[in-house]
């Protein structure tokens, strides 16, 4: 499963980042690597982004890119 | 000697409080070179001898944004004498990711381990010493909102300055990535050295534009060895880099910090984003901060009553009124003294000139008050989290909401606002479409045509398809700058949302003085120049002093006319107006007043009153011309002070003259399209 399908409130495992380039980059620098927890805060008023917490800040990122990072429960 | 200290952080960690703390309020704003990216330098205020370098905040030194690049090669290349690295003590363990990257540059570094009271206040401990002893490194703690720890942090980066000593090489990687990055720093060059060690690993994470310095001959060998490192990294060295620093960091953090073990306390900021991002609430709120914004700089009735003016329209009254005044009373000196018309001419229009610069000032200031305080406070990365949804679809932030509302009042402070977008592409883009929002000034002008030309339509409905015209130009302009003009940069949404806090007043107040002073100096002396320069043309000919109708200017308007037949309207008194419009497009009013007819005051008045007091103009203009008129002076180059302001924004004429370039054109093509529809339809 993927970060998207985590609902508010719900934790998981990273388990690795699909996509590559730019953004894969810019997802590992933001400290979402494997094996870091990982837990989804709220969805944004108009559906997206969503909010989620990690290492523990908040962080934001939109569904498309939510869907890159595969989690375990 | 003097030493110079690079400040490096990632956004939201105090790095700007702290800027501001050690130099006070002796600072310099710019830009850096071809980036809309700010560059500002002072000095400690302590020792004028210590130069303090503030790097744009990332989050990495890696090469996708326009931050990183900046601040990377600015360690690398300039080399400071040492770096500041501002870690935010409340998120360790994505601050000290950059802390590692500047440690494998090797240069002289300290650590300034901030919000060390928030620290407390959640019941956690760092061990700043201990710390200190793994990384090699001085950490000091520091609470920068309170200057507590400033001395000591000081202290130490200067000995370290001048002492040159470096981090030690951080053991990061694992036994076989480390040697595979190894062999690539002995490809690149003989024995050991700091910039082929960095090269090395640089080259490891895939990155491109160090790739491109590695010497022909050797790029095969490289590309083999790079290629054995992805080997030994199951695939891609570049994540498996990313992976093993947040390893050694987590490595870290359990050595030196101590946590409370009351497990995720919810604190006070957590709540109050629980309303200001409620499902329901959000957008209602977000409506009342931006109508707030708004108001509070431009309402001449604010908060919906009669007549009260805003802060800013009351400042903007004084600084009119004080200025109006001090330029009467210098007139008339000069007149007094029995200086030749000409003379009072010019001296009365380098005083217009400063007061074009004078009049924006209040504004800027106002709004700036406001805009540091959202964005210090948090609230500025919840309108990105908010708007996200609709601006995607144009290729733009969400941020990009807040210029572009402020378009409606007054283009100058809304460009300036564009600062406050994350990326170098959405600055540049947002800054080009936001004079499309028709500002307060283009108001007069669609009502001089609406009473005259459309008295028997519906004339509000006229002057309102003219600013629901202007959104539509803007939307599909970004569209199209996206697709065409910046297609090969991406745009992605990953970004933190800060803790909610209190601004300091101080920093508050720094920021918005460094706007006014920046608009005033860098802008002022495009809008004084060209102030001057209009006025000669529409004063002048060649055998001196005349009226405008045989001026240098009117000469230029039939000159020029005929570019505008396929738009309606080849008359040299449309042309003069466009021209006088780029001083204030209220102007054009005015200038129509005086080439149409009658000459007056009270033309004018009579004109913002809604009523047909020159119907001369109906002698020129059709329906369709009308409208393709009020289209082209909505969409083509803004007046003057906003062109400097965007001057100031990008940093370079080039890209000023791109986006007026992108604006003329576009304002061509869509007053072109509305003739030739307009003449079909009306």
């Amino acid at each position: 499963m993927t970060l998207r399908d985590l609902k508010p409130g719900q934790q998981g495992k990273v388990a690795a980042i699909k996509t590559t380039g730019a953004m894969k980059r810019r997802i590992m620098d933001m400290g979402v690597t494997p094996g870091v927890e990982i837990k989804v805060i709220k969805v944004a008023p108009l559906g997206d982004p969503i909010e989620v917490n990690v290492r523990g800040y908040e962080l934001s990122l939109r569904k498309d890119e939510a869907v890159q990072v595969q989690v375990e429960m | 000697m003097s030493v110079i200290i690079a400040l490096a952080g990632n956004p939201n960690c105090g790095k700007t409080t702290l800027f501001n703390e050690i130099t006070g309020s002796r600072q310099h704003v710019g830009n850096w070179p071809g980036v809309t990216v700010e560059k500002k330098e002072g000095v400690y205020k302590k020792d004028k001898e210590v130069l303090i370098m503030d790097l744009p905040g990332t989050y990495s030194l890696s090469p996708y944004s326009a931050e990183e690049i900046v601040a990377r090669d600015y360690i690398v290349k300039e080399k400071p004498d040492a770096v500041i690295n501002i870690v935010d003590g409340t998120s360790i363990e994505r601050n000290l990711y950059l802390t590692v990257q500047i440690m494998e540059t090797r240069i002289p570094m300290v650590v300034a381990m901030n919000m060390m009271d928030e620290v407390e206040s959640r019941g956690d401990a760092i061990d700043c010493n201990r710390l200190s002893q793994i990384l090699g490194v001085p950490v000091v703690p520091i609470v920068a909102r309170t200057g507590k720890g400033m001395k000591e942090l000081m202290e130490a980066a200067v000995s370290v300055a001048k002492s040159g000593k470096k981090p030690e090489k951080p053991d990061i990687f694992g036994r076989e990535l480390a040697d595979a990055i190894q062999a690539v720093a002995d490809v690149l060059g003989e024995g050991e050295s700091d910039e082929n060690n960095w090269k090395a690993i640089k080259l490891a994470e895939n990155d491109e534009i160090i790739g491109e310095t590695v010497p022909s001959d050797k790029k095969g060998a490289v590309k083999t060895l790079v290629d054995a490192a992805n080997k030994v990294s199951g695939g891609d060295a570049e994540a498996r880099i990313a992976d093993e620093r947040y390893q050694y960091i987590g490595k870290l953090v359990k050595e030196c910090v101590k946590k409370s073990g009351r497990g995720h306390v919810e604190t006070k900021s957590d709540k109050l984003d629980k309303i200001l991002t409620n499902r329901i609430l959000a957008l209602p709120i977000f409506a009342g901060i931006m109508y707030l914004l708004f108001a509070c700089t431009f309402s001449e009735n604010f908060l919906f009553v009669p007549e009260l003016p805003s802060p800013g329209v009351w400042l903007a009254g004084i600084v009119e009124e004080a200025w109006g005044f001090a330029a009467e009373s210098l007139i008339g000196a000069v007149e007094a003294a029995g200086a030749s018309e000409w003379a009072v001419g010019l001296v009365s229009s380098c005083l217009d000139g400063i007061g074009a610069v004078f009049g924006f000032l209040p504004l800027v200031l106002v709004l700036f008050l406001l805009m540091s305080f959202l964005e210090d406070s948090g609230y500025m990365a919840r309108v990105a989290f908010v708007m996200d949804r609709i601006f995607r679809h144009f290729g733009l932030s969400g941020r990009s909401f807040i210029p572009m509302l402020m378009g409606f009042g007054c283009s100058v402070p809304a460009l300036m606002a564009s600062r406050t977008l994350e990326s170098d592409k959405d600055r540049k883009i947002t800054m080009m479409i936001t004079p499309f929002m028709s500002c307060g000034a283009k108001l007069p002008i669609y009502a001089m045509f609406a009473a005259t030309l459309f008295a028997d339509s519906n004339q509000t409905m006229i002057v309102f398809s003219i600013y629901m015209l202007g959104i539509v130009v803007a939307v599909l302009s970004a569209l199209i700058l996206n697709k065409f003009a910046f297609k090969s940069e991406t745009s992605n949404f990953i970004m933190e949302l800060p803790q909610y806090r209190i601004p300091t007043l101080k920093s508050v107040a720094i920021h918005a003085w460094e706007k006014v002073k920046g608009f005033a100096v860098k802008a002022g002396t495009v809008i004084f120049a060209s102030t001057v320069l209009i006025w000669f043309l529409s004063n002048f000919n060649f055998s001196g002093m005349c009226h405008m109708e045989d001026s240098l200017l009117a000469a230029i308007g039939n000159g020029i006319k005929w570019i505008f037949a396929p738009l309606g309207f080849a008359d040299w008194r449309a042309s003069v107006g466009v021209v006088t419009g780029w001083i204030a497009k209220e102007n054009i009013v005015a200038t129509f007043g005086q080439l149409f007819g009658n000459v007056s005051e009270e033309t004018v008045e009579a004109v913002m009153a809604g009523e047909e007091a020159l119907p001369a103009i109906k002698e020129v203009f059709s329906k369709a011309s009308a409208y393709a008129y009020m289209a082209f002076n909505l969409l083509c180059m803004p007046c003057f002070a906003a062109v400097g302001a965007m001057k100031r924004e990008y940093g370079s004429w080039k890209w000023t003259l791109r986006a007026v370039g992108f604006q003329m054109v576009t304002a061509y093509v869509v007053a072109l399209l509305v003739n030739i529809v307009g003449s079909m339809v009306f």
